[in-house]
């Protein structure tokens, strides 16, 4: 930086400020400068979330004292073998991945057209009023959204009135699900339509791609990984709920539920632990399947 | 780009059933708070202005109200400050574990509620011995929300060049004059559509909350959950929603007359 001015003697070098100092030599050393950059952020994340993980995953292993509800410090299995070996846990397991595939299909499904529609078709007016129009929901209260579609599919519900309410249960549960978390899948689709270059949709048309070979053979390869990245939400929000079940769900269970349970009235956080390693297993193994997408890179 | 006309009226009904979708039962929450049943039962009975009266004196409502701002306004500042470090850092460099780095920071939002929070729960209580209060919320909640802001800074960097930020330093200024003078104003609206989505995700949170609020700390998601289910309060919620949903314009509006295209929460 300041060596170029040795052949003019005209002008002056930049005075070395403790700022230049410390910037030449964390220029210099980039090992280090990656290190002071990174240490704070991940300092908190393994210091708060993966070691409270790891602990989560001991406690899974210890057992509560039926008599105290104190958690006791031995090692032991039996957590893990009431939830593998009891036929409730197997079904609600099956219902809970039921149902959030239902969730993830019905929103990707949804927000496929919705985004084509808002990056490719409307102009930029009506685009800018959509995405007003898709986040606002985000902003009434979860739980109000919730109740609102109780009152809606109960009996002498909105639905009810026009005879065509499905009443409290799976249905209900899957319908409201896929309402709360739309925002979260549409808008990332939305933002992977709107990073396709019209261009490369010509050139498609240009070689000869009639419409609909150019959707699936360019278009939706391209926006793919977004897809993944908001199915990455739904999944996992429908994967840990417990309240919306609760509220529309009539007397259904989800692993939130049970989860729920176990650690509040059940006072057994043993049990919950090892019960949610489920749903963390599921993720991990949903997350590994997507990472070559780069769809973490879209969330 | 030609779009033909019958794929665009196909789309254009889609787009419109699934607005109808989306704000029918917003409009009901609406209609019930001005519902002078108190049952939220339909069709609504008559007309009443008592409970946005009511709603606007609930001294419950409006405190928790003051705590999810608070929670949210630190969650998001310290999601920005480490979200923007990180994003830095995996923009910048090459290194071992990058991705490891990159899953680390996804995990928190991938896993469901539920998990964070009674890890997080267990590992204060039973392991460090905190006692749950509001520094546990907002830690908790900052830790969720630097996914959004890293994703939204790293994609626009990825789109930026460095040569606006060499030509800088050529011209004499330090590391830090750049990051003030041209890094960070390239960034802004990318920053801006991030803290708003860490800012509503941490506002409307309430699994978490549950587990790291303890019984002192009422934000108001849990407020509504505690006076949801009670026939003199429910009205009053809806008001509170309605009230939410009309001032949430501002912010978006705000962000999209900023950022643009970018300020879409997703960049």
């Amino acid at each position: 930086m300041s060596q170029s001015s040795n052949t003019d003697s005209r002008i002056q070098p930049p005075p070395r400020t403790t700022g230049r100092r410390l910037s030449s030599f964390f220029g210099s050393h980039k090992r280090l400068s990656l290190t002071v950059l990174l240490a704070a952020p991940l300092a908190w994340l393994i210091l708060i979330y993966i070691i409270a993980l790891l602990l989560l995953l001991v406690t899974a292993f210890w057992s509560t004292d039926s008599f105290t509800g104190q958690v006791v410090q031995d090692w032991t299995l039996s957590n893990f073998q009431a939830v593998f070996a009891e036929a409730l846990y197997r079904a609600v397991t099956v219902r809970t991945l039921l149902i959030a595939v239902s969730v993830t299909v019905i929103d990707v499904l949804i927000a496929l057209p919705v985004g084509y529609f808002m990056s490719k078709v409307a102009g930029p007016r009506l685009r800018g009023a959509l995405v007003v129009a898709f986040l606002m929901p985000l902003w009434a209260a979860y739980l109000v959204k919730a109740y609102a579609w109780r009152t809606i599919v109960s009996p002498h519900g909105l639905l009810d009135s026009i005879g065509v309410s499905p009443g409290l249960g799976v249905i209900a549960t899957i319908i409201t699900m896929s309402y709360i978390w739309l925002p979260y899948v549409v808008m990332p689709v939305y933002a992977g339509f709107e990073r396709i270059p019209d261009s490369l949709i010509e050139a498609a048309g240009d070689l000869g791609a009639k419409g609909w070979k150019t959707f699936t053979a360019v278009i939706i390869p391209l926006v793919w990984p977004s897809v993944i990245a908001g199915s990455i939400f739904s999944f996992s929000l429908t994967l840990g709920d417990y309240i919306a079940v609760q509220i529309v769900g009539g007397s259904q269970q989800l692993l939130g539920t049970l989860i729920y349970a176990n650690v509040g009235t059940g006072g057994n956080m043993p049990l919950a632990a090892a019960t949610a390693f489920i749903p963390i297993a599921v993720i991990l193994i949903y997350l590994t399947a997507v990472r070559r997408t780069g769809a973490l890179k879209n969330l | 780009m030609r779009i033909p006309l019958p794929v665009k009226a196909v789309l254009s009904i889609i787009v419109c059933a699934v607005l109808a979708f989306v704000y029918i039962p917003l409009f009901i929450v609406v209609i019930n708070s001005f519902n002078s049943s108190q049952s939220l039962g339909w069709p609504p009975k008559s007309f009443t202005f008592e409970w946005w009266i009511r709603a606007f004196n609930d001294s419950g409502a409006l405190s928790a109200l003051g705590t999810s701002l608070l929670v949210a306004a630190c969650a998001t500042v310290i999601a920005l400050i480490l979200g923007t470090l990180a994003s830095l850092a995996l923009d910048r460099f090459e290194f071992f574990g990058r991705e490891g780095v990159n899953l680390l920071i996804v995990l928190p939002i991938a896993l469901p509620g539920i998990i964070t929070g009674i890890a997080l729960n267990n590992a204060f209580t039973t392991m460090l011995g905190w006692k749950l209060g509001l520094l546990t919320v907002i830690t908790a909640h900052a830790t969720f929300c630097i996914v959004t802001i890293y994703n939204n800074v790293f994609a626009r960097m990825r789109r930026l060049s460095g040569n606006l930020r060499d030509a800088a330093m050529d011209l004499g200024a330090d590391a830090f004059t750049t990051f003030r003078l041209v890094t960070f104003p390239q960034l802004r609206s990318a920053l801006l559509a991030g803290g708003l989505l860490a800012f509503g995700l941490s506002f409307d949170e309430i699994i978490v909350t549950q587990f790291t609020a303890g019984t002192g700390v009422q934000t108001l998601p849990i407020w509504i959950f505690d006076n949801m289910f009670r026939p003199n309060q429910a009205p009053i919620v809806n008001v509170i929603a309605t009230f939410l949903v009309i001032v949430s314009i501002i912010p978006i509006m705000l962000a999209n007359r900023i950022g643009g295209k970018a300020a879409t929460g997703a960049a």
